[in-house]
């Protein structure tokens, strides 16, 4: 007998969901540092966001594309309810997506004169922090409840779930993660310039206070707005995972003030990751609740087998591939003039 | 317009934006690794200088594309959600694979854009190579999808419900490879020739540029390559159509009345109400010999099938005729440098033939959104031909126009900027004008 598919794909696309908040995410939250670039250091700043994410700028991005595909190929009436339910929030993360790429890679080809510069930068920094807020409201809506289906057809129509408070709670969640994440991640990007690593490590330390009252608030407005993932947070079992994130939280804010800078990386990490995984475990079985279930959503069994195949031969290559890619820009810069 | 006109224009207009980018980040690559061997054999430093900005070029537009894609992929759900829940579980499959062979591309394309002095020169080379296969499998897959929309198979309906489903069988459909032949080669027919149009351009003006003449050289040997072949795949993908979607065909070709040694009608005004074409030029036969290899085959008219499942045959027939009539002019400027190349044992840079390739520049692109107007506006009113119309598979959200307009707005912005911007990069960044972007520095 072979095992269920079923968790193992909704496994594949939490994990996918979880790596692109950590690299994506991490983007997302330089775009808003870069709108916010001030004082002596403000172009420097900018020029260390740049380094820090071009390189690995087009990687980041394709696991938001593998949601999607995993999602319309194993669970098909799933994506097909939630592009039809959050058809107006999903549209605006696009145009997001869409003027934060151009704008970032506008920047880099433009003159390099500083108005034109700041010019992409505000659009980069825009769109930077309002595409996480409406992906966090999207994802709020879809463990809201409000969202209903009958007969796999949406009935709640274009604006359930989304414009409430939990779902934008979430949103602001989102922003402030990212925001941290972005600023822990540099504080390590700028090792060896001192000054620079100072504005980030403020900006991190700030970032990562935020955090704290806007989850509090989030996992408050769950109560009403979304019952199902509030009760499954607050049982007996989540207790070990609650602690655990609001340890690694407090743990990295530690690390931070003391400036053990790889330290706190790793524990912002654990921390984002403990966050999305609550909400995964939660929300599981359902993929929208209350109504759609991953096992009712599930698409034909062969294709859910030959999809798992292709998922772990795909792995096989792109797991090596993105190690070699993060060794050769995020690992000890080798001689400058080593290559030909 | 209906929300359904909007829904199809903005993904019409999406899919139209999005090939460019799409296109270039398969033929650039390929380009560019051949550059970088040449390098690497000759080490000749102008070879290192034209690997460098032909990159430079590529980067931005390969982000175009990564974005635009991205909507894309989003947009089949947003757009067409009830197609998704019911191919979703027959086609994803290429759609994953393609999503990893993106991957592949973005990890690589990262190492050779940011990594010339972080990595050994060969290690940079096979990065290149690597996004230069990852990008054309990409594109393999995803055709893969799009003929299944045109030949769907691997899946058997009983009482209206999908049974049986076998996505291999689904992804290696009778349209799938003819398709793909057909996409890749034009992918690096395009690419062969607007590259080479641009320095051409250059060498107009000086001829004694040695980077030009290389990078024209390179350019235009793929283009060259590329364009014979595409002749032959295109044959072998409109006797496809012939036999698996005879109405696609039909209107191709404005066909009204099924006929025995039916005429291949060239442009022309096809007029439904009448079931004529007014002034186009009329070769006895020819579509017969085209179709089944054969003059006095029968060639199935729009007349044998019913009015509301044919397509625009006005449209379809003028855009198959403009990507044909461009693909021949293609042939011929080829069929030209070879005859030239042969000659002179060099590079041909005839001030003629330099002056027809610049003005091929844009043509193998033109031929490409024609070609994908004849596939996708020649299935309509299906979007899985003969089970699904498209009316059927659209979204119910209202006010689709705003959506439509703003993408639109978006876009023709998007374009606007790259064309500044490209334009002043490839003038300002002249060899000798700046220092090529240093690796060793």
């Amino acid at each position: 007998m072979t095992p269920d598919p079923v968790p193992l794909l909704a496994l594949v696309i939490l994990v996918a969901l979880v790596l692109y908040a950590l690299s994506g995410g991490a983007d997302f939250g330089g775009g808003m540092w870069d709108l916010v670039a001030t004082g002596p250091r403000a172009r420097r700043q900018r020029e260390a966001i740049e380094e820090a994410i071009a390189p690995i700028w087009e990687a980041n991005h394709v696991w938001l594309i593998l949601v999607v595909v995993v999602l319309f190929t194993a669970f098909p009436p799933a994506f097909a309810a939630t592009m039809t339910a959050l058809h107006v929030p999903l549209t605006l993360v696009l145009l997001g997506i869409v003027a934060r790429g151009a704008a970032f890679a506008f920047r880099k080809y433009d003159v390099p004169d500083d108005r034109v510069h700041r010019r992409w930068s505000t659009i980069f920094g825009v769109a930077s922090l309002l595409t996480p807020f409406f992906l966090g409201a999207s994802l709020g809506a879809l463990a809201s409840g409000e969202i209903r289906l009958a007969g796999g057809v949406v009935t709640t129509g274009f604006l359930a779930g989304w414009p409430r408070p939990f779902a934008l709670g979430c949103g602001l969640f989102a922003q402030a993660l990212f925001a941290f994440l972005a600023a822990v991640y540099l504080t390590v990007d700028t090792q060896g310039e001192p000054d620079l690593q100072e504005d980030f490590r403020r900006r991190a330390l700030g970032a990562g206070l935020g955090v704290a009252p806007v989850a509090v608030g989030v996992l408050l407005l769950a109560r009403t707005g979304a019952p199902v993932v509030f009760a499954a947070l607050t049982s007996r079992r989540a207790v070990p995972l609650l602690v655990a994130t609001a340890l690694a939280a407090a743990g990295a804010l530690a690390a931070l003030w003391r400036r053990r800078f790889r330290l706190a990386r790793a524990l912002a990490v654990v921390e984002v990751t403990g966050v999305l995984v609550g909400w995964g475990l939660a929300q599981y079985p359902y993929a929208i609740i209350p109504d759609l279930t991953f096992h009712a959503a599930r698409g034909p069994a062969v294709t859910l087998r030959l999809l798992t195949w292709a998922l772990a031969l795909g792995a096989l290559v792109l797991v090596p591939s993105f190690a070699y890619l993060l060794r050769v820009f995020k690992g000890a810069r080798p001689p400058r003039g080593a290559a030909p | 317009m209906d929300d359904l006109a909007f829904a199809r224009a903005q993904m019409g207009l999406s899919l139209a934006f999005h090939i460019v980018f799409a296109v270039i980040g398969i033929g650039m690559p390929l380009l560019m690794v051949i550059s970088e061997a040449l390098w690497l054999r000759t080490r000749a430093p102008v070879y290192l200088e034209l690997t460098q900005r032909w990159a430079r070029g590529t980067a931005i537009l390969f982000a175009v594309g990564a974005v635009s894609g991205t909507v894309l992929s989003f947009e089949l759900g947003l757009l067409w959600p009830r197609f998704m829940e019911y191919a979703g579980g027959i086609i994803g499959l290429p759609f994953s694979l393609e999503g990893f062979a993106f991957f592949t591309e973005a990890i690589f394309l990262g190492i050779h854009l940011y990594g010339w002095a972080r990595v050994p020169a060969l290690a940079h080379w096979v990065a290149g190579l690597v996004v230069a296969v990852s990008g054309t499998a990409s594109a393999v897959f995803v055709v893969c999808a799009n003929a299944w929309m045109n030949a769907p198979t691997g899946f058997r309906l009983v009482d209206g419900r999908v049974t049986d489903v076998d996505p291999i069988a689904a992804m290696l459909n009778p349209a799938a490879l003819p398709q793909v032949v057909h996409m890749v080669l034009a992918a690096y027919l395009a690419t062969g020739f607007a590259v080479a149009g641009v320095h051409a351009w250059f060498l107009l003006r000086d001829r004694t540029s040695v980077f030009h003449r290389r990078a024209f050289g390179i350019a235009l040997a793929v283009g060259a390559v590329a364009a014979p072949l595409q002749a032959l795949s295109g044959d072998l993908l409109a006797r496809m159509v012939a036999a698996r979607q005879p109405v696609k065909f039909a209107a191709m070709e404005a066909l009204y009345r099924t006929q025995a040694g039916a005429p291949l009608t060239l442009g022309g005004l096809p007029d439904d109400a009448t079931m004529t074409v007014r002034w186009g030029l009329e070769i006895p036969g020819a579509l017969s010999l085209l179709a089944a290899h054969d003059p006095t085959a029968v060639v199935r008219g729009l007349e044998e099938f019913p009015r509301d499942e044919w397509p625009d045959v006005l449209a379809v027939h003028l855009a198959f005729d403009l990507m044909v009539g461009l693909g021949f002019i293609l042939l011929a400027l080829a069929a030209w440098a070879g005859w030239l190349a042969l000659r002179r044992r060099a590079v041909p840079d005839t001030r003629g033939f330099l002056r027809a390739m610049v003005a091929a520049t844009p043509l193998g692109f033109v031929a490409i959104e024609a070609g994908w107007v004849v596939t996708e506006m020649g299935r309509q009113p299906w979007i899985i031909y003969g089970v699904m119309r498209t009316a059927d598979a659209v979204t119910p959200m209202p006010g689709l126009a705003v959506p439509f307009a703003v993408f639109t707005a978006v876009y023709l912005l998007l374009t606007a900027i790259l064309v500044v911007l490209l334009r002043r990069g490839f003038l300002e960044t002249a060899p000798g004008r700046r220092p090529a972007p240093a690796h060793d520095a």
